[in-house]
């Protein structure tokens, strides 16, 4: 069974007068290890996706199975656990809490996973140094540059043990070069066998991916490989 | 464990901003200070008197007349007597009296040589008078029933009236006037101090005779009667016979009250712990409404910050902060500020009530009971909780999408 199960899908928000059919019966598979691009302008239903995908909400009709969990039935407090157990987000605008120095900004969702402080301390370190910022534990998010803050953010994502990493617009705050640097890093993760959802509306960002799934009025347009993934496939020895 | 990372939650985000936090407890400082404060200084009253009382005995038992105070206009009230022979009648015929003295106040400006001084006042009393009350003579002795019995002119005077008639390092055997009577200095009290305001070294005491001459004839019928019972199981029951006693003397008819008052220690200690606790009552009420004010000053600061971190909800809710994770954290944020501030309040009541008892003189030291520590740290907590479920509650319900997106 795939890690993501999503089956005619809606979401229809009520505003007053009209509806708004944000998702108009998306199906989505995505396998343990992928890594996803979900495209689409604003409007497209991306967004309200993400959240779905992140159990931040759940959908008015259809059924979303998350590593064998159906989602659509679960409590406040329920949703809230999955979140914790099977979700990494990371944030276009990092989303790290202030006056608040790396180790502990990364081991917020250790925290709620109920876990000694003593652990947490460990495994917050091992995910920061994971990302490359061993060096910066003790530093809050004000000195830290852009790609550190968001590297932090990863760290964050990747602490639980995650089955989804779900990233929106990592790059949208960062220059070009950080961009790829941060890239890189979802590249490494992905390799290391982290599935990965990112969510993003520039295309040569949704390259790094394999898969690229486009959005258009809350239907899925198209899903197909990355060139990426057709060049890897190319070159593959035929067997 | 989690509830001990929310505390530390609490504290980081209250020295964040430092100043707002003191600020915002005021309201719960200056309750719990006010009444700690009174607290203290009642306290320390009431100790005191206490222990003055006990030290009479509890066998102490004290009779006066109960003049009417007419509340008519026009109509005098009338004079209750209580006489010399009826403090005689009591400790003759009254059993389970073991001493008894009647006495008389009243006040006369004493002299010696060109010095002039009016004391507190002059009690004129037997020779019992001294062990009914408890009192010891530093230098010198009290009168005797021979003083008594012969009408001699003596006296014993506080300390303090040897000071200020200067009768120098030797004052026995000094002869004083009291008003225009001579009187030889026998005895010097020993030293009592002050309490409420009275100075109780500044009082002359004279044979009960002398007294009469100085006060007048209608003096001997004001006495008030001070008596010792022999034990104080029969405290009660000396009681009820100078009861029966007086008012078969006084020819009261059954459908009357008494036209005197018996008080035994325990009632007196009674009577002394009513007043403080209805003063305590009142303050009580102001404070109430203190820390009321206090308390909504913290749950205006606390939706405030629940506004200011709408983000910070966002993120804990989104990796995995349930309701009541993020309940509690807000919960515990206004209980631990209101703790603060009854902290702080209780350091400053118990200051403000050690200061105000040693600039009165003669005032007790101040006293804070432990029911009155746990009363203001208890109050701050129930005003932190009360006042800062709402704000919690608020942020608790917020939607993690919408928080996320908070600019």
């Amino acid at each position: 069974m795939a890690l993501i199960d999503l089956r005619g899908i809606y979401k229809v928000y009520d505003m007053g007068a009209e509806k708004v059919h944000a998702l108009n019966g998306v199906d989505l598979e995505v396998e343990r290890g992928e890594y996803v691009a979900i495209m689409g302008s604003s409007g497209s239903g991306k967004s309200t996706l993400m959240n779905l995908l992140g159990c931040l909400d759940t959908p008015s009709d259809g059924s979303y199975i998350l590593n064998g969990t159906a989602v659509q039935e679960l409590d406040d407090s329920e949703l809230a656990a999955i979140r914790n157990k099977e979700i990494g987000f990371v944030f276009q605008t990092f989303n790290l809490l202030a006056r608040t120095d790396a180790l502990h900004n990364v081991e917020l969702p250790l925290i709620y996973a109920g876990l000694s402080r003593a652990e947490r301390r460990e495994r917050a370190k091992r995910a920061l140094e994971r990302v490359g910022l061993g060096s910066r534990m003790n530093h809050q998010p004000n000195e830290l540059s852009g790609g550190q803050r968001q590297r932090v953010a990863i760290a964050r994502a990747l602490v639980n043990d995650p089955s989804i990493l779900l990233a929106d617009e990592p790059t949208g705050n960062l220059d070009s070069a950080t961009s790829e640097e941060i890239m890189h890093l979802f590249d490494e993760l992905h390799q290391a066998g982290n599935t990965v959802v990112l969510v993003t509306h520039e295309p040569d960002i949704a390259e790094h991916a394999w898969r690229k799934v486009m959005l258009r009025d809350g239907k899925v347009t198209s899903d197909q490989p990355t060139a990426r993934a057709e060049a890897a496939a190319a070159a593959a020895p035929v067997s | 464990m989690v509830f001990l990372e929310n505390f530390r939650i609490a504290l980081g985000a209250l020295r964040a901003n430092l100043m707002r936090s003191i600020l915002t407890t005021l309201g719960i400082i200056i309750g719990v200070a006010a009444v700690i404060g009174v607290v203290s200084i009642v306290q320390g009253l009431q100790y005191t008197i206490t222990q003055q009382l006990q030290g009479v005995g509890a066998t102490f038992i004290a009779v006066s007349a109960k003049n009417d105070r007419s509340n008519i206009p026009g109509v005098a009230a009338r004079q209750v007597k209580l006489t010399s022979e009826d403090a005689q009648a009591i400790e003759e015929r009254v059993p389970g009296v073991k001493l008894m003295s009647p006495f008389i106040l009243g006040r006369a400006v004493v002299k010696y040589k060109d010095r002039k001084h009016n004391p507190l006042m002059t009690i004129g009393a037997t020779e019992n008078y001294q062990d009914v009350t408890n009192q010891t003579v530093d230098r010198g002795r009290f009168f005797s029933q021979v003083d008594l019995d012969n009408h001699r002119k003596v006296t014993v005077i506080g300390p303090k009236i040897a000071d200020e008639l200067n009768l120098g390092p030797d004052p026995l055997g000094k002869e004083i006037y009291i008003d225009i009577y001579p009187a030889t200095v026998i005895g010097i009290m020993e030293k009592k101090g002050q309490n409420l305001g009275m100075d109780f070294d500044d009082i002359v005491y004279v044979p009960f005779s002398s007294a009469v001459n100085l006060f007048g004839r209608n003096a001997a019928d004001q006495v008030q009667v001070r008596l010792q019972a022999t034990s104080a199981e029969s405290v009660p029951q000396v009681k009820d016979g100078i009861a029966r006693l007086l008012r078969q003397r006084h020819k009261i008819p059954t459908s009357e009250p008494d036209d005197f008052e018996i008080q035994t220690q325990d009632e007196i200690l009674k009577t002394v712990n009513s007043v403080l606790g209805s003063v305590t009552a009142v303050v009580g009420g102001v404070v109430g409404i203190a820390l009321l004010v206090g308390g909504i000053g913290i749950m205006n600061i606390m939706l405030v910050s629940v506004t200011e971190r709408t983000r910070e909800i966002g993120v804990r809710k989104a990796v995995g902060a349930r309701r009541q994770d993020v309940l509690l954290q807000f919960l515990i944020e206004a209980v631990t500020l209101s703790l603060i501030g009854g902290g702080i309040g209780l350091a400053l009541g118990y200051g403000l009530g050690a200061a105000i008892s040693k600039l009165i003189p003669g005032f007790p030291p101040a006293h804070v009971p432990l029911w009155a520590v746990g009363l203001a740290i208890g109050f701050s907590a129930g005003v932190g909780i009360f006042f800062g479920i709402y704000p919690a509650a608020k942020a608790s319900r917020l939607d993690p999408i919408e928080a996320l997106r908070y600019e």
